[in-house]
């Protein structure tokens, strides 16, 4: 099993693909860090809009390392799947285009171990990638901005609101946020590997990857009451962006955050449940699918 | 002998009108003369920002004062709220300005205790100010609220607590109320995690209009001198 990981992690690592993922992230963060060093003000005060007619806020200490890791995951968590998916997307359905499936699976492994195999290698690549991302926009905006309390913007049900964590409650938050992270973009690794067992060509299970990942992040967005009650919790992208929960701090009754709190961890968890539950279904469906499958390429 | 008695009644009422103007002048002066005893001060302790849609921390801040309207508040290295209409704290300033109209309007209760109240109106059209209500304890000389109208910055009002400092007349708490704007983000660009708690954060008898910071002071240093870069 192991000597099979590292064949595939070894294949995986000289398709030239797999490093536009690396390559697209390093770039986006870059634009954004470059940008908001030239002109962060201008968001910031699009952000705090007429909170500035009541209070006098210091922008620059408000633009911090924290403060753009969390704006950066913000953009780049929606795109990460599509990265993802070019990498998972290929993983049976690239040996069956390739005609390497059938001699692949004449070895004496059962079909299981080989989709397992190729799970455990697209999350791999998942977890150097989420790596990656912590390096370029935690710790990369960490040296360029510096770090100070971080303001979260927030819309909550029909409130607005802006929540404030002391700089020394926040890497934990960010750990956690990343781990959350993992299990999302496993979920879209198993998906994609459920839609590669279908396909003789990548390019079928990847842009349908995406197609869904769209489709279902625009209906989790639309913002309209009734698709908010009845459609919304049955599809899996609602609870891609749970990592922010991790970062809606606690309050007391007077309205102030308590440090080390979580607003709803019950919520986070049940999130979590429901993306590994996802995991799960996609990958026990892709293995009775895998195993039944008459293998012709 | 009927014009005589209104010609007397209208008499005494100027007598007693005078008088009493001349005994709210005379706490007003003495008022005064208590705020003359402070050049300066240092006073540290912690602010308490309550805003509806702002949730912050309570955090230690330093607030430094010189004779006659020089004021500002530093807080810690982190990141802070700082109500705009701080500078107003400094009732100092008001009650010291001799181009405003004092005006008596009689007598109240705070916390069970007999206060003055004190009308401000300035004679200067252009002042900032529209009306300032003061409530004065008559006995200690101290003010412990205020309510002060503005053109531009709407109403605040100032509730003062004393202790240990006042001698000095110098609070222990100050609370400054202050009108607020409501704060919406558009919808759709934070991409926010729905983790159920919406329905419960409307919080019933929340008055969003309205803002409160709560400087709580542990100590003073009084006339030992201020350097002028806090002020910048």
């Amino acid at each position: 099993m192991w000597s099979l990981l590292q064949i595939e992690l070894y294949k995986i690592s000289r398709r030239p693909r797999t490093y536009i993922a690396f390559a697209a992230i390093a770039a986006i963060v870059l634009i954004f860090q470059v940008a908001f060093k030239a002109d962060g003000q201008s968001y910031m005060n699009l952000m705090l809009q007429n909170v500035q007619d009541n209070f006098e806020i210091d922008r620059n200490k408000a633009i911090n390392g924290y403060f753009m890791c969390y704006i950066i995951l913000n953009t780049l968590l929606v795109q990460v799947p599509i990265l993802v998916a070019l990498v998972a997307g290929d993983a049976i359905s690239g040996e069956a285009n390739m005609g390497t499936l059938r001699l692949m699976l004449c070895k004496p492994i059962s079909r299981t171990q080989v989709l397992m195999v190729k799970f455990l290698a697209s999350f791999i690549f998942t977890i150097i990638l989420l790596l990656w991302m912590a390096f370029m926009a935690l710790f990369l905006s960490m040296l360029i901005f510096g770090t100070n309390d971080m303001l979260i913007f927030r819309v909550k049900g029909d409130e607005s609101q802006i929540l404030q964590i002391t700089a020394d409650d926040i890497l934990w938050r960010y750990i956690a946020a990343f781990l959350y992270a993992a299990v999302a973009l496993t979920v879209i690794a198993a998906l994609s590997i459920l839609l590669s067992v279908f396909a003789e060509n990548s390019i079928g299970p990847i842009v349908a990857t995406v197609c869904i990942v769209i489709f279902f992040t625009i209906v989790s967005n639309i913002n309209v009451p009734v698709i908010d009650r009845n459609v919304k919790p049955w599809l899996f992208t609602s609870y891609l962006v749970g990592w922010k929960g991790f970062f809606y701090i606690g309050t007391n009754a007077d309205g102030q955050p308590l440090k080390g709190s979580l607003e709803n961890w019950e919520s986070i968890r049940n999130s979590l449940n429901i993306l590994i539950a996802h995991i799960i279904v996609f990958l026990g469906i892709a293995i009775v699918v895998f195993k039944r499958k008459d293998i012709l390429s | 002998m009927l014009k005589k008695s209104i010609s007397l009644i209208f008499f005494l009422n100027m007598i007693i009108a005078y008088a009493h103007a001349q005994t709210i002048d005379k706490l007003m002066s003495e008022v005064r003369k208590k705020m003359a005893l402070i050049k300066d001060y240092q006073a540290t302790g912690t602010m308490k920002t309550s805003v509806s849609f702002l949730k912050i921390p309570a955090e230690p801040m330093t607030m430094y004062y010189k004779a006659p309207d020089k004021l500002s508040i530093k807080t810690s290295n982190g990141l802070s709220f700082v109500p705009k209409g701080a500078v107003n704290l400094n009732i100092n300033k008001l009650i010291a300005d001799k181009t405003f109209t004092v005006i008596d309007a009689g007598t109240d209760r705070i916390a069970g205790k007999m206060v003055r109240l004190v009308k401000l109106l300035p004679l200067d059209d252009k002042n900032e100010i529209i009306l300032s209500t003061v409530y004065i304890d008559p006995v200690e000389k101290l003010i412990l609220k205020s309510r002060t109208t503005t053109k531009q910055n709407g109403t605040f009002e100032l509730e003062m607590s004393y202790g240990k400092y006042v001698n000095w007349g110098l609070p222990d708490k100050i609370v400054f109320i202050f009108n607020t704007k409501d704060y919406k983000l558009p919808k759709g660009i934070t991409f926010d995690f729905d983790d159920g708690t919406a329905k419960s954060a409307a919080q019933a008898g929340v008055d969003k209009s309205k803002g409160q910071a709560e400087l709580t002071f542990s100590q003073y240093v009084v006339n030992k001198g201020v350097e002028e870069k806090f002020f910048k």
